[in-house]
């Protein structure tokens, strides 16, 4: 058998469970990506999506298990700001009294002094970062003043500027409009050409499709999990969504 | 009468500061006010209003302990309004009751605790200072215990502003990033039971969540900058202060009612007429009239 050299994956997830107060909500969970790749996460809602996010930031503790971020713990990850996670929209406080420019220098806070004073290279990786999603028109607007496609850029741009290696986005799609939705997938042929790793979470089969070159299916725990092609087959999707018919969820196949 | 000097405005202002005692409670109010007021942005953006309250209320049984040991009440205060906080986090992790319910249970026990202690231990506690304050009456260790907590407070707050409106905001993002999200959410629990002990100075331990919430929900109407949110809601504290205690010097009322009156009206008055926010959008009237 060969070793595996660790340092290969930019993510892996190793057997991981994790529950709250006793529930479980994610159990034997594996998961390897390597720099370039794009994986789709699919599942239902409460199939630990979400869970599984968390567990990756370090939001929530694993119970079992074990996690490698560049082959070292998720709390170095924390400190070298390797993993930056894009909320959905609905995740958010939108009316929070705070400005494009302010979200996006969020980013930096990681690699701040204690102050969080910008120096002039966080100033300019946030200008950089808003310039790639295209807000430079917005720097000051407040975000409850955003369209849902602006304010999900927004948070791009935050992902962006903090410079991680790895992009976690839940519900990239949801919610936004053509123009936001066709600059998210140019981004992403970025992200993958400069050799950052994404995990996105979508209903969208479509999207999973189009974008990834990897698949995991859950459902509490591991459906299936391979290359787009050879995993996101209408048997394996019926299983993760409980037996309904893929059919039914998106219509039939053209 | 007191009041026919009431005829000019210039007197109506300089005459109280005649006063010792009114000159101190001007000054102390006023810091009171300010440092409730700068932590009110934070609570009211949490959404830690019950916090806030289950909190205020949970330092009685400290205060009436801590004056029949003969300690500052302040410490007493604290001991217990963290202790609150420590309890309700306790509870609400083992036992399937949800937050609001916990939260509402224990800050309710405790202040019960402090009404039953103090009918029991038949000490010099003046009862209705504590529930209302006594701004006016305020001694002088009580004022270098407040002097020193409010310092404490506004250098804590002013070191971790940018950090706490981090974790207010998206505290996943701070965690990912290596930001100490545990620390951040009992630093400003902290500062919450510190303000809440001197802000009962002025006010009282019931009205006490007024002057932590108030000001803040007050400037989240007039502004969508988190930096001026902030000062709107430190001056309007410091406005209601003054106002409250020039109000109840003139017409004999009671102080800590007539501040938290002053910040109520004063919220009202941006619910009715805040520029975007407000029921009538003045932006939106004056526009009109172009």
């Amino acid at each position: 058998m060969e070793t595996i050299n660790y340092q290969n994956f930019r993510i892996d997830a190793e057997n991981i469970c994790v529950d709250y107060n006793g529930k479980v909500a994610l159990y034997d969970a594996n998961l390897r990506l390597k720099p370039g790749q794009i994986c789709g996460l699919v599942g239902m809602n409460g199939a630990g999506k979400t869970t599984f996010f968390n567990a990756l930031t370090g939001f929530v503790n694993i119970s079992k298990g074990k996690i490698r971020i560049n082959g070292e713990s998720v709390r170095s990850a924390q400190k070298d700001q390797t993993i930056a996670y894009v909320p959905q929209n609905e995740g958010i406080d939108s009316q929070f009294p705070i400005s494009v420019w302010d979200v996006v220098m969020m980013g930096r806070y990681g690699s701040m002094n204690i102050f969080r004073c910008p120096r002039e290279s966080d100033v300019q990786a946030v200008k950089d970062a808003i310039e790639r999603v295209d807000l430079t028109d917005h720097l000051s607007t407040p975000i409850g003043n955003l369209s849902g496609g602006q304010r999900k850029r927004t948070f791009l741009a935050r992902a962006i500027a903090q410079r991680a290696s790895i992009l976690l986005l839940d519900e990239p799609f949801s919610g936004v409009d053509i123009r936001t939705e066709k600059l998210i997938s140019e981004l992403f042929i970025q992200f993958k050409n400069e050799g950052k790793t994404i995990l996105l979470s979508t209903h969208d089969m479509i999207h999973v499709r189009e974008f990834c070159d990897l698949v995991l299916l859950i459902n509490k725990t591991v459906v299936a999990y391979g290359e787009t092609s050879e995993v996101f087959t209408p048997e394996n999707i019926t299983t993760t969504f409980g037996g309904i018919s893929p059919d039914f969820l998106f219509g039939p196949e053209s | 009468m007191e009041l026919c000097s009431f005829l000019t405005l210039d007197s109506f202002i300089t005459d109280p500061l005649t006063h010792d005692f009114m000159r101190k409670a001007l000054l102390m109010s006023s810091l009171v006010a300010a440092v409730c007021g700068f932590l009110s942005s934070y609570l009211t953006l949490k959404g830690w209003a019950l916090m806030g309250d289950a909190v205020s209320h949970s330092v009685m049984p400290g205060v009436v302990v801590a004056y029949a040991l003969g300690l500052p009440f302040s410490l007493g205060a604290f001991i217990f309004g963290v202790g609150s906080v420590a309890l309700i986090g306790f509870i609400k992790q083992k036992s399937r009751v949800k937050e609001d319910t916990v939260i509402g249970l224990v800050f309710t026990g405790f202040f019960a605790l402090g009404i039953v202690l103090v009918s029991k231990i038949k000490s010099n506690i003046d009862l209705h200072s504590i529930l209302f304050g006594s701004p006016l009456g305020i001694s002088l260790s009580d004022v270098k215990q407040t002097i020193f907590i409010s310092l404490l407070v506004v250098i804590l707050l002013s070191i971790f502003r940018k950090d706490l409106m981090l974790y207010c905001f998206d505290p996943r993002h701070a965690k990912t990033v290596g930001i100490n999200v545990f620390f951040l959410h009992y630093l400003l629990l902290t500062c919450l039971s510190l303000a809440a002990v001197v802000g009962l100075q002025s006010v009282g331990i019931i009205l006490v969540v007024a002057m932590l919430i108030t000001p803040g929900a007050t400037a989240y109407l007039l502004t969508d900058r988190f930096e001026n949110m902030t000062v709107i809601s430190v001056l309007s504290a410091i406005i209601s202060s003054l106002i409250g205690i020039y109000v109840s010097f003139w017409f004999d009322l009671e102080t800590g009612g007539s501040i938290v009156l002053a910040q109520t009206f004063i919220f009202l008055f941006a619910f009715l007429f805040a520029p975007r926010y407000g029921i009538f959008k003045l932006k939106k009237l004056f526009a009109g009239y172009k």
